[in-house]
């Protein structure tokens, strides 16, 4: 593995990972990937999310779309788990609470394939970092 | 187009289920429902104002919707593109209606700072964590910054530590600093015992690099190279998420030695906690770590000086530590116009108890308790009535109803009687009796006085004692005044910060509720129905056909009666299982 010897060295690093995550968003096969988060910590995995993942990947492979499913931390909504981000390709992500195996179905079939929202969003309700630049 | 109305508790309590089928209705009439699709979503956070409809791709903002006006949104809004006017939300400074929710400002009342990566990036990937920032902090401390003026930096950001005690972060640092030894230790401490309490556990869960690149930059401050995390071992995923995280740190060289090439050396250690709540407090935990009995002592000496096998030793909770990576990135003049006056940045909490939206929630110093209960957290399950706050854990008290728009800062809190704690909240309503609840407190602390010394040990059990004879429904007025003066004896002569802040929860109750005492020592009545002795099971000859169901159900045999004619619960006998009440097909039982 590469080490980072100086500073020099972290932000080349930085620089090429955040263009490879671009890419992943933006590049050649924006049209196609599609990026799944499910929020894996002590919380989602007590409510099945480790189950919701293994479904999404084994479902999204059986139905040939190319996406992307990772893991992550707790978004917050713990009375909503299983919790999982969508992202789909030039769009905000979306989040969607209660996730079970009838709503991913559901998630696949209408939000992944035809853009069409179904219920169980989490709107949105904090600020980030980046939007606080006062 | 869709159309989102919201399905959260307090917005479906004022048929929103209603409006959804209303919609829906319109648009198949209108031959619509192809192209536009109405769907059901959580809590926007705007429960006040609920119910809440939003129109995407435009982010028009429905206010106080009822199904009534769904006709207008799709013939006006959908149809030919006006929006309707009067159901937008006004801004109530300008009087000016606001279309689009990305300029409600206010609406968004939480502000990410600890969490700005939970839930955002894989906390197994240390690229995401790059590409999101992390280890720039460090590298810029490194490259560009002496310790002293990396301190002060921290000193004018206002950061107060997270752990409980509100302690100036960059003051602790610059004492650790000015302390000279051949070595010095940096600790994490990740025992997070309140009950309740769990953003800890989250953020090294979800972003574990913070902790890590703060720590390192925590060493390059006061001279030390190594780091030690002390976590409770009940936290496996997260223990297994940091391990990850310092592998991976180590192979790229940003944790080990001569980091970026600047001759900094500094590594971490895991050592493990099994729980005990006292091991939270500062000196505990470190005679922990020496394989010591996890008993405080006493300070002076404070660890700064004399820590960790009797070396300068600097202790940071985990969300203090989450904080600093951005206030170097972002600066401390960034960091220190949020929050309130001696307060600066953001506190995250874990909402829990009788309110609706249950989770994690991160807020700015000075944000109030009814904003963070009514619009963040959706207000109180099933519609019940608010009672009280509880925060602290067990070294803090309950706030009341006057003072849900006190601004939460660290002062605050205590002026009120309570204190800030690691940021558990437990939001109680009608059905919880208060008196329960502070022996609740107790039983705990009890349970986890580590015994050392007499005021928490005896003291403790006695405050225990009482409190459980009150709630049976044995106890005096007397009772009360005795109360307050062991409690406030206990708090003054304890030896550490659990036996001085344990009676906490008695006080603030007897403060704020004292009515709720009176009636469980002078009526006998305890209002929420929780203290099964005082209440009464009653059969009512009016109601009562003497059909019997009762008596047979009866585990104890306290009911007697003839066949068709009145039953009677002898009160000696009857043990409050309420198995009768549930029988009675005739509502002839009530409870009182
Ligand atoms: C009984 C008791 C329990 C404590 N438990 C914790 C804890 O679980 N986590 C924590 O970070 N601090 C805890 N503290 C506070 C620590 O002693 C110490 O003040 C803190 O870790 C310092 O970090 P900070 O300045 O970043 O808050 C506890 C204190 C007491 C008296
Ligand atoms: S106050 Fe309680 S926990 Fe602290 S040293 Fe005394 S007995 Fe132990
Ligand atoms: S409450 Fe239980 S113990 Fe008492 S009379 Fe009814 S059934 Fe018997
Ligand atoms: S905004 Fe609808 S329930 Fe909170």
């Amino acid at each position: 593995m590469v080490q980072v010897k100086s500073l020099a060295d972290l932000q080349n690093l930085k620089a090429s990972l955040q263009n490879k995550l671009e890419l992943r968003e933006k590049g050649e096969k924006a049209d196609s990937l599609v990026q799944i988060k499910v929020a894996m910590a002590t919380c989602g995995i007590a409510s099945g999310a480790k189950k919701i993942m293994e479904y999404f990947m084994n479902e999204l492979e059986k139905r040939s779309i190319g996406a992307v499913v990772t893991q992550t931390g707790c978004m917050g909504y713990c009375y909503a788990e299983p919790t999982v981000e969508v992202k789909l390709p030039n769009q905000e992500p979306v989040v969607f609470g209660y996730v079970d195996l009838k709503k991913v179905d559901e998630i696949i079939e209408k939000y992944i394939k035809n853009g069409e929202l179904v219920n169980g969003i989490i709107p949105v309700n904090y600020e980030t970092i980046d939007d606080n630049n006062k | 187009m869709h159309l989102l109305v919201c399905g959260g508790t307090g917005c479906r309590a004022s048929a929103s289920d209603a409006i959804v089928g209303k919609l829906q209705k319109e648009l198949d009439e209108k031959n619509l429902q192809d192209e536009v699709q109405v769907v059901m979503t959580g809590c926007f956070g705007f429960c006040e104002k609920g119910p809440i409809v939003k129109v995407l791709p435009d982010n028009t903002f429905y206010v106080q919707v009822t199904p009534d006006n769904a006709k207008e949104i799709i013939e006006e809004h959908v149809i030919k593109g006006r929006k309707v006017e009067h159901l937008l939300y006004k801004d109530p400074t300008t009087k000016k209606e606001i279309s689009d929710s990305k300029h409600m400002g206010f609406y968004k009342k939480q502000l990410r700072i600890a969490l700005r990566n939970c839930g955002v990036i894989n906390p197994e990937n240390i690229d995401e964590a790059i590409a999101r920032d992390a280890y720039s902090a460090l590298a810029k401390v490194l490259g560009e910054m002496t310790p002293e003026q990396a301190i002060q930096e921290m000193i004018d950001s206002g950061l107060r530590g997270r752990g409980g005690g509100g302690f100036p972060t960059g003051l602790k640092w610059k004492i650790a600093l000015s302390n000279k030894a051949d070595q010095k230790y940096v600790v994490c401490n990740a025992d997070e015992g309140d009950p309740g309490a769990f953003m800890d556990r989250s953020i090294l869960e979800g972003d574990p690099h913070s902790v890590i690149e703060a720590m390192a930059i925590n060493g390059y401050c006061i001279g030390a190279t190594k780091g030690l995390v002390y976590i409770r071992a009940e936290y496996p995923l997260a223990i297994e998420r940091l391990k990850t995280a310092i592998k991976q740190a180590r192979e790229y060289g940003l944790l080990g030695k001569n980091i970026l090439g600047t001759g900094f050396d500094f590594d971490i250690e895991l050592r493990y906690g099994a729980g005990a709540f006292v091991c939270g407090e500062e000196t505990a935990l470190i005679h922990s770590m020496e394989g010591e009995r996890g008993e405080p002592t006493f300070k002076p000496p404070f660890p700064a000086e004399s820590g960790y096998l009797g070396k300068p030793t600097n202790v940071n909770n985990v969300e203090t530590y989450a904080n600093i990576p951005v206030i170097y990135l972002k600066g401390a003049n960034w960091f220190n116009k949020i929050g309130t006056d001696k307060s600066k940045g953001t506190k995250v909490f874990a909402l829990a108890g009788k309110i609706n939206n249950v989770g994690l929630i991160e807020v700015p110093m000075g944000t109030t308790l009814r904003e963070v209960i009514y619009e963040i957290g959706g207000g109180i399950k099933d519609g019940k009535k608010f009672k009280a706050v509880q925060t602290g854990g067990p070294s803090g008290g309950c706030l009341t109803e006057k003072h849900l728009d006190t601004p939460i800062d660290y002062d605050n809190l205590i002026a009120s009687g309570s204190m800030m704690g690691s940021g558990g909240m437990i939001v109680m309503d009608e059905d919880d009796c208060m008196v329960s609840i502070a022996r609740f407190y107790l039983e705990f602390t009890v349970e986890e006085s580590c015994g050392k010394c007499s005021p928490c040990r005896i003291g403790n059990k006695r405050l225990h004692e009482q409190l459980d004879v009150i709630c049976k429904g044995k106890g005096t007025k007397d009772d009360l005044e005795k109360l307050k003066n062991l409690s406030l004896v206990i708090k003054d002569t304890s030896l550490c910060g659990l036996g001085q802040t344990s009676p906490n929860p008695v006080l603030s109750t007897l403060d704020n509720f004292y009515h709720e005492y009176i009636e469980h020592v002078h009526d006998k009545k305890c209002r929420a129905g929780v203290c099964k002795d005082l209440m009464k099971y009653l059969i009512d000859n009016e109601h009562c056909v003497g059909c019997t169901a009762c008596a047979r159900v009866c585990p104890v045999g306290a009911i007697a009666g003839e066949r068709k004619g009145p039953h009677t619960i002898d009160q000696t006998i009857c043990i409050k299982c309420g198995a009768c009440m549930e029988k009675c097909k005739f509502n002839a039982i009530s409870v009182q």
